[in-house]
């Protein structure tokens, strides 16, 4: 293997295209990372085996150890390509043990790069049990002081289960093709109709779920463009002088208050135009055409 | 089975419990003191209001009452599915809610979620699954989907998944599998103040709970491999 081209290869695929293994080679630290339970020490999912669908030896996640920027990280990476990211028992299982891991080794983060559609209905119960331990599991890791910064922006995005667990983690870095949100698209046309979600709409689903609405609503953190460079970029300069907060009333109540003001402030808006339009956006119509830097300018100027 | 119905077998010494729209809220006296009730009825769709109505007053018994004991009541369909909702991040409130429960175990109070009616995905994560405890009464639906939505989705026949789902616990609907598996401590036959008092009595001696679905789910022989696997993890 020829390993400069095989460099020069990450370094020109998108984020949102390329694999999880390319991410976690190009986001963080040359060389620094160390999988556990690799391929060759994995077995498939037998859940899938019965049902006569091929496995993945690494079950569509890869979780380990490296640094970022100099500092000790645990990191999770879900294969978009596989099965969307889905959820399912042994994946779920090495995302909660990775994190449990992390509250004892008390890294500096750990770094989640979310690739997801949620719960793998072939497995429905074991992943939906698995999201569940993976959320109280995300909290304990905080609650050890560990910040988790979730990165989204693979091809899946962040949805179902993914997308509550990624809004748990410390901060969010996501990238303007990065999709975050609860239902997908399809399913909520399939139940109430394409009146209600065109889901072919592209333009329609990113004004909706896309990283720019996320970032000017305060839902992300950091919007970054779709490099690995970027992203290990946004990581580094949001865990620079991170504190994670100890767990408290105060801290959910001022959260409670941003969401109850947000919901009364835009209640009956069905389009990301208009909700930014009311945050005091002159030319709404203009965002989806302005680049990166440009738009995290745009928000700093707004009113409060 | 009435919400009013379920109340009053669980608390018999008196509740004043009401309801708003599909939102539950209030007390109940039991052996163990006065709990807090919280919760859905009617196979309530979980959106920004329910969550974060849910939420603000998890943070009022933190605040207020120390130490008082939750009991959830769990009706849910799923979330609410609409592009209103998800405009506005529900995915977050519901995070914001599961985080709510998730600081009053933390802050010294036990919690317990009863299953009523039904059970489903986004609904159930926010709030129910995050509870110390996850009960379910005997009629009760636990799901993701149903399987004939499931055989669409994953173009897999219907009769392939009845026949898989009588031996393995992993994807069919049913309170029972989640039992097996281990996210589901107890199923109750009817709601019953002294299984409901047994059960609180028991964390409260048990302190501060520990999230131990994944061993219930090895001991009840319904979920083998995460358990080995997430200690793997750890020890690699």
């Amino acid at each position: 293997m020829n390993a400069p081209v095989a460099n020069k290869l990450v370094l020109r695929r998108s984020y949102f295209e390329a694999s999880a293994r390319a991410r976690v080679a190009a986001v963080l630290d040359a060389g620094s990372f160390r999988e556990f339970l690799p391929p060759e020490a994995s077995e498939p999912s037998p859940h899938l085996a019965v049902l006569d669908i091929p496995g993945a030896f690494d079950d569509g996640v890869i979780v380990g150890s490296a640094t970022l920027g100099g500092r000790p990280v645990l990191v999770i990476a879900q294969e978009g390509q596989f099965m969307g990211g889905a959820v399912g028992e042994i994946h779920g299982a090495k995302i909660v043990g990775l994190l449990r891991r992390a509250v004892q080794e008390k890294p500096a983060a750990v770094i989640f790069m979310a690739d997801s559609g949620g719960v793998r209905l072939h497995e429905a119960n074991a992943g939906l049990i698995a999201i569940s331990e993976i959320m109280r599991a995300v909290l304990d890791t905080r609650a050890a002081g560990v910040p988790v910064i979730a990165l989204v922006g693979g091809s899946c995005g962040a949805f179902g289960g993914m997308g509550i667990v990624s809004r748990l983690c410390s901060a969010i870095v996501m990238s303007e093709e990065g999709r975050l949100a609860l239902s997908g698209p399809e399913v909520i046309e399939t139940v109430a109709g394409v009146e209600e979600f065109d889901s072919k709409d592209r333009a329609l689903v990113w004004r909706v779920t896309g990283g720019k609405h996320r970032y000017l609503t305060g839902d992300c953190a950091e919007l970054v463009e779709d490099d690995a460079a970027s992203f290990r970029d946004g990581a580094i300069a949001l865990l620079a002088g991170w504190q994670e907060p100890v767990p408290a009333s105060s801290t959910l109540r001022a959260e409670q208050a941003r969401l109850t003001e947000r919901r009364q402030r835009f209640a009956g808006l069905r389009d990301g135009l208009d909700v930014w339009q009311a945050l005091g956006v002159a030319e709404p119509r203009q965002i989806p055409l302005m680049d990166r830097d440009s738009l995290v300018a745009l928000k700093k100027g707004l009113p409060a | 089975m009435s919400l009013q119905h379920i109340l009053d077998g669980l608390f018999p010494a008196g509740h004043d419990v009401s309801v708003h729209g599909q939102l539950v809220a209030g007390c109940a006296q039991t052996a163990l003191g006065t709990v807090a009730v919280l919760g859905t009825t009617d196979a309530a769709a979980i959106g920004h209001d329910i969550a974060l109505g849910l939420a603000g007053r998890v943070l009022d018994v933190v605040d207020q009452h120390p130490g008082r004991p939750i009991v959830f009541l769990v009706d849910t369909k799923g979330q609410a599915l609409s592009r209103a909702e998800e405009l506005l991040c529900l995915n977050g409130s519901l995070a914001h809610l599961a985080r709510c429960v998730d600081l009053a175990r933390r802050q010294g109070h036990v919690s317990l979620a009863l299953v009523t009616g039904e059970a489903v995905s986004g609904g159930f994560l926010s709030f129910g699954l995050m509870a110390d405890k996850t009960y379910a009464l005997a009629d009760a639906q636990v799901r993701v989907m149903d399987l004939k939505a499931m055989a669409r989705v994953t173009k897999i026949p219907h009769e392939r998944l009845q026949e898989l789902a009588v031996e393995s616990p992993t994807f069919a609907p049913g309170a029972e599998n989640y039992l097996r598996m281990g996210a589901i401590e107890a199923i109750w036959d009817v709601p019953s103040a002294a299984l409901l008092e047994a059960a609180l009595a028991g964390q409260q001696a048990a302190g501060p709970a520990a999230d131990e679905r994944m061993a219930r789910g090895v001991e009840r022989g319904g979920r083998h491999l995460a358990a080995a696997t997430a200690a793997a993890v750890v020890s690699a």
